[in-house]
């Protein structure tokens, strides 16, 4: 079954091309990576997909909802569409328990006793259930990303979108961020992931796609884009970063 | 040094003697700034929804506002809504109800802008965690933003309330019988100047001090 559809879609930021003519389509359970260098556009075809960025033209059709239609009420689609981002964006003051119940409560997804329940099992998950009742300022940036996968997640997304979810972090705290998003691939969640870890895209991703110049340039399986990229751009790039 | 001891048992007394009087004008002050502040918030919420609104129309609107009020001085609006307005309309309002309009529109003006001010200093990751949670941009502005926001702008919001509080005073002028037009008749019966406003400036003081203190506590509670 097909999650995610994007056809020729294009965005621009004013008179700047930022994505030309990207097309793509992702399966149920499928972990697409999206790799390539920084200003290739790999953010923004990602926050295209919920529409934190309007795209320009083309088509984006998300677990058969299509976005770029003016009927479509973008809150609905969104709860069916997680997204951790780069800077992890916790609600600074709520607390940990909060942070992860607000959405579904508001959302009358679930009782604010069924929601505690969700949170405390999601908090679980991630290894964090001790960290319930404190404020996110007192975790560690490694924790917080943990929490905000949590948060993500307690609204029962069909799909997942991770932008750059480790950049932010202090090397060390990389590892267990990748633990969390590696259990939950292998739970069959569709992931779609930019990343700079070569690493988790080679172990982790069905499929590797390259971007460059808001061009998707090379796809194929972790096989074939990181053992024998066929295109000049891909080689150069990962020279660089292996 | 006894002489000394004489003038300051004299000056309380005299503080003493007049209290009842500026307790009636007091009583008009507080409720002035009260009032005004209440009804100044509201206004100042509107009006900064407005200017950050997408609507173009809403932002001009709020523009004009802010730009006559703090464009015109506080008792030339007094007078132009007490004296001009009424004249002009042949309508008649209380001098105290003048008064509340002319505070409630100036504090309302500044609020508004302190108010936008703190919006924007919420990291905008903010709006678009909350909205890629599927939370309506209403719901986020109230659950996500504003409670961050508020507690930014305390300290300014303070600020504000202290002026309003000492621009209350400017409304003697429309003849609201409130602590400085009080201490100003007292004035003008006995001549004591320098202890009636002396005792007049203590009282503005204190109450400014109660009102900052009140503040300091509200800050701390919401430092979590």
């Amino acid at each position: 079954m097909i999650k995610v559809k994007v056809e020729n879609l294009k965005k621009n930021f004013g008179s700047l091309e930022v994505l030309k003519n990207i097309n793509l389509e992702v399966k149920e359970g499928e972990v697409v990576c999206l790799i390539g260098p920084s200003g290739s556009g790999k953010s923004t075809f990602l926050r295209c997909l919920n529409k934190l960025e309007e795209p320009t033209d083309g088509v984006v059709i998300v677990d058969d909802y299509d976005l770029m239609a003016k009927t479509s009420d973008i809150n609905k689609i969104r709860e069916n569409i997680g997204m951790v981002f780069q800077q992890f964006n916790l609600f600074p003051h709520l607390t940990v328990l909060k942070n992860i119940m607000l959405a579904p409560v508001d959302r009358k997804r679930m009782t604010k006793e069924q929601a505690e329940e969700k949170a405390k099992k999601l908090l679980d998950r991630v290894g964090l259930l001790e960290k319930a009742d404190v404020y996110p300022a007192s975790l560690s940036g490694g924790q917080q990303q943990r929490v905000a996968i949590a948060r993500a997640l307690a609204m029962e997304p069909d799909i997942m979108l991770f932008d750059e979810p480790t950049s932010a972090l202090d090397p060390e705290m990389v590892g267990e961020v990748l633990e969390v998003m590696k259990k939950l691939a292998a739970d069959g969640m569709t992931m779609i992931v930019v990343t700079h870890e070569m690493g988790f895209a080679r172990e982790v991703a069905d499929r590797v796609i390259f971007m460059d110049g808001g061009y998707i340039v090379e796809e194929g399986t972790p096989e074939e884009v990181f053992g024998n990229p066929q295109n000049k751009r891909t080689q150069d790039f990962l020279n660089k970063v292996l | 040094m006894g002489e000394f001891f004489q003038a300051i048992i004299n000056f309380i007394t005299y503080a003493v003697s007049i209290a009842p009087r500026l307790f009636e004008g007091l009583k008009l002050t507080a409720g002035m700034t009260v009032c005004s502040l209440a009804l100044g918030i509201l206004v100042g919420l509107i009006s900064c929804f407005f200017s950050i609104s997408r609507v173009k129309v809403l932002n001009k609107i709020s523009g004009a506002y802010l730009s006559i009020i703090r464009g015109t001085p506080l008792m030339v609006q007094a007078m132009f809504i007490y004296f001009g307005i009424t004249g002009a309309l042949d309508i008649r309002i209380t001098s105290f109800s003048a008064a509340i309009i002319v505070l409630m529109l100036n504090a309302g003006a500044y609020l508004s802008e302190i108010f936008r001010s703190g919006i924007n200093a919420i990291n905008k990751g903010q709006m678009e965690a909350a909205r890629s949670l599927g939370l309506p941009h209403g719901v986020a502005m109230r659950k996500v933003i504003l409670p961050q926001a508020f507690r930014i702008v305390i300290p300014s919001v303070t600020n504000q309330f202290i002026i309003t509080l000492k621009d209350t005073s400017i409304l003697s002028v429309i003849g609201v019988a409130e602590l400085m037009r009080q201490s100003n008749q007292i004035v003008s019966g006995n001549f004591r100047g320098f202890e009636t406003y002396a005792v007049v400036a203590i009282w503005y003081y204190v109450l400014v001090i109660i009102l900052t203190k009140l503040f300091k506590l509200l800050e701390r509670r919401l430092a979590n």
